[in-house]
This record gives structure tokens, C-alpha cells and sequence, in this order.
């Protein structure tokens, strides 16, 4: 009883010890995407292939239910308003399963992006099956990728304060897109800031 | 049927938490706290690095986020079960500054939080993330747990089970 005992608790240890140290995968700055094409709150699928003039896209994991993404959606919206003309525009994409988050699903999107009138699209990565490729690991969580190479410029956060838009010192996103735009090489390629987990069942 | 057993057992337990709850409430309604320090990460640094002779759980989390308010129980359960152990928790609120009167005061009194709450209220992320674990990415929730001898930094929910196995590991037990 004794042996069955201590070898259940090395059992347990031994899985808690796999399961705790989790492998953050994904794709790193100077990776190559795959493509992907999901379902948008207009009906669409949208695909990056679908952008000709596009020089780059700033790809944003972010949801309804997380306060930090919320907090988040002016400077969002901001940011699309800025670069889409420029040729980056902002494809944002939620991560979360609706049914781990029912805030979350294609309809509650629908209603959050009529209601602050979002100018990009909004997507559901139906299956989680986007999310994992590119390691993201919270929202909001920001990917800049350049089209011509599909390669991954800048990982992280919007700007240096999430919680307080006042609070901001430095635009990371902007400078990054600014210095593509220019033909340089982002000067900071990562970042990071509070956000929410990701929720799947 | 199963399932409706399962349901039927869960209400009858949530109901018995309820009542004791309720008892809780007005019983200690006195010890209702007014105020959350509000610290910035230089302030929040030495809470997280002291040398003393005990084990130390620090959980990040925030009342709008849903699995830290599920795991709380747990953190709470495990400094009063391992109080004797030295064991000593302490919960780093990354509430919104402005919600501390609205939300984070009356979250505390409601669930008679007794381990200590701060606020961390520093935009900085950036420097205060990777100063805190290079690991963590940011998302919450997240715990450190650390002593002299050990220190290790979990981007992850908890259950009282985990969180307990994983705690041993830093106690002579």
C-alpha cells in the first residue's frame, strides 16, 4: 500500500513538473508565417494573400471579455487609422474558444465591433488553430509581419503602459512600423505587457 | 442521471458555502478593510526577494480576470493550511488603478480575503515583466514561489492539488 502510495506521488509530481514549465512555441522575430484564412464579424474569410497592396500587416490577438484588450481598442482602432494607408493595416484576431468564454464568440464579436465601429477586420480563430502557430500567449499580443517575406519583424506589446493611455512614454508598435516604412530594421523587436490568458477548454 | 446527480451535489455544496459565507460576512464585518497599498515596482521588489526564513507564494492576479478569482480559494486555503510551515502568501493586484475603490476593496471584503493584497501600479511593463520571471510573457494569471533555498516562476492556473504539490517541493517536508 505503502509502494503504491509514494509512486502515485511520484507519479503526480512528475506530471505537474511536465505541465508547469510550459514550452513557449512559436513563432520568434525573423520567423516565416503561414498564411491563414478565418472567418470575420462582416462573414468574410480573410486571408493575408487577400491584401495586394499591403507592405505588412500588424496582426493583434485580442477579445471582447479581457479588460487590458478593452483598454486597448481606441489605440487599436488608432493605430489601423494611421497604417492602413500606409500599407500596414491591423488584423486583429481573437484567440479565445467561445465555448471556454462565451463572451467571445462570433456574435458577441459582431456586437463589440459595431459598437466601437471597428475600421479592421475582426476575426474568430475557430479551432484555436492559428493562435498556437504563432505562440501567442495572451491578449492583447501584437504581431508585425512584412508581406513580401512574410517575415515575423516585432513581437509584443501596443505601446509601454497597457493599462493607462496617459501613461504611454513609447508608441513600440508605431516606431516599429515607422521604421519599416523607412526601409530599417525595428530597433526593438520585442516586448512585453500584462495581458490576459488565453482561454481554451 | 449521472449528470444530474453531479448537479444536484454541486448545488447542495455551493448552497452550504453560501450560508457559511453569509455567517462569515456578518460576523466579521469589523475587520473590513478601507485601503490597498499601491506600490510601483521598485516598491513591490523587496516583497519579492526576502531573505527570511520563509516560503514565500506570490500570485499576480486581477478581479476581472476569471481564472485568478477561480484559483484565489486555493491560494488563500494553502497560507492558512501551511501557516505552521512558514508558508506565507501574498497577492499582487494588477487591477486597473482606478478600480481599487470600485472593485478591488469591496472583492476583498466580500470574499474576506485574509492574506495580504497589494496593488502593483507601474506602467512600466516592459522592464518590470522580465525583472520579475524572463519567462513570463504577461499573462495572468501567474505565481512566484520562492524561499532562500528555491525560486520558481509559473505562467499558469492552479488547483489547490498543483499548487500544494508544487509547494512541497520547496518545504523539508
Amino acid at each position: 500500500m505503502k509502494i503504491i502510495k509514494s509512486i502515485i506521488v511520484i507519479a503526480l509530481v512528475l506530471l505537474t513538473a511536465a505541465f508547469t514549465t510550459i514550452p513557449v512555441d512559436g513563432y520568434k522575430v525573423g520567423d516565416t508565417i503561414e498564411d491563414f484564412k478565418l472567418t470575420s464579424t462582416d462573414g468574410d474569410k480573410i486571408s493575408l494573400s487577400d491584401y495586394d497592396d499591403a507592405k505588412g500587416f500588424i496582426i493583434i490577438f485580442t477579445c471582447n471579455t479581457c479588460p487590458y484588450s478593452v483598454a486597448n481598442e481606441d489605440r487599436i482602432i488608432a493605430l489601423n487609422d494611421k497604417y492602413e494607408d500606409k500599407g500596414f493595416p491591423v488584423i486583429a484576431i481573437n484567440p479565445n474558444d467561445p465555448a471556454a468564454q462565451p463572451g467571445d464568440s462570433l456574435d458577441k464579436m459582431k456586437v463589440r465591433a459595431e459598437e466601437k465601429e471597428f475600421n479592421f477586420p475582426y476575426l474568430l480563430d475557430e479551432g484555436q488553430k492559428v493562435y498556437p502557430k504563432f505562440g501567442a500567449s495572451r491578449t492583447p499580443h501584437v504581431f508585425i509581419v512584412t508581406k513580401n517575406d512574410m517575415k515575423v519583424q516585432y513581437i509584443g506589446a501596443i505601446d509601454d503602459s497597457s493599462r493607462d493611455p496617459k501613461s504611454v512614454k513609447e508608441k513600440y508598435v508605431e516606431n516599429v512600423v515607422d521604421e519599416l516604412l523607412a526601409g530599417k530594421k525595428p530597433s526593438v523587436t520585442n516586448t512585453k505587457a500584462i495581458g490576459c490568458s488565453i482561454k481554451t477548454l | 442521471m449521472k449528470k444530474i446527480s453531479i448537479v444536484f451535489v454541486f448545488s447542495i455544496l455551493f448552497l452550504s458555502c453560501k450560508k457559511n459565507d453569509k455567517v462569515e460576512n456578518t460576523t466579521k464585518k469589523a475587520n473590513n478593510i478601507n485601503s490597498v497599498k499601491s506600490l510601483n515596482y521598485n516598491e513591490l521588489k523587496p516583497y519579492l526577494i526576502k531573505n527570511d526564513s520563509k516560503t514565500h507564494v506570490v500570485n499576480f492576479w486581477a478581479t476581472w480576470c476569471a481564472p485568478c478569482v477561480k484559483e484565489l480559494p486555493y491560494f488563500e486555503k494553502i497560507g492558512k493550511e501551511y501557516a505552521a510551515e512558514n508558508v506565507e502568501v501574498l497577492l499582487v493586484s494588477l487591477d486597473f488603478p482606478k478600480q481599487v475603490e470600485k472593485k478591488l476593496i469591496p472583492f476583498i471584503n466580500k470574499r474576506n480575503i485574509k492574506s495580504e493584497v497589494l496593488l502593483l501600479d507601474d506602467p512600466n511593463e516592459n522592464i518590470w515583466i522580465n525583472a520579475i520571471d524572463s519567462t513570463w510573457s504577461g499573462a495572468l494569471p501567474a505565481t512566484l514561489i520562492y524561499n532562500t533555498k528555491k525560486r520558481k516562476f509559473y505562467e499558469q492556473s492552479f488547483d489547490y492539488k498543483t499548487l500544494e504539490t508544487e509547494l512541497k517541493t520547496f518545504l523539508n517536508l
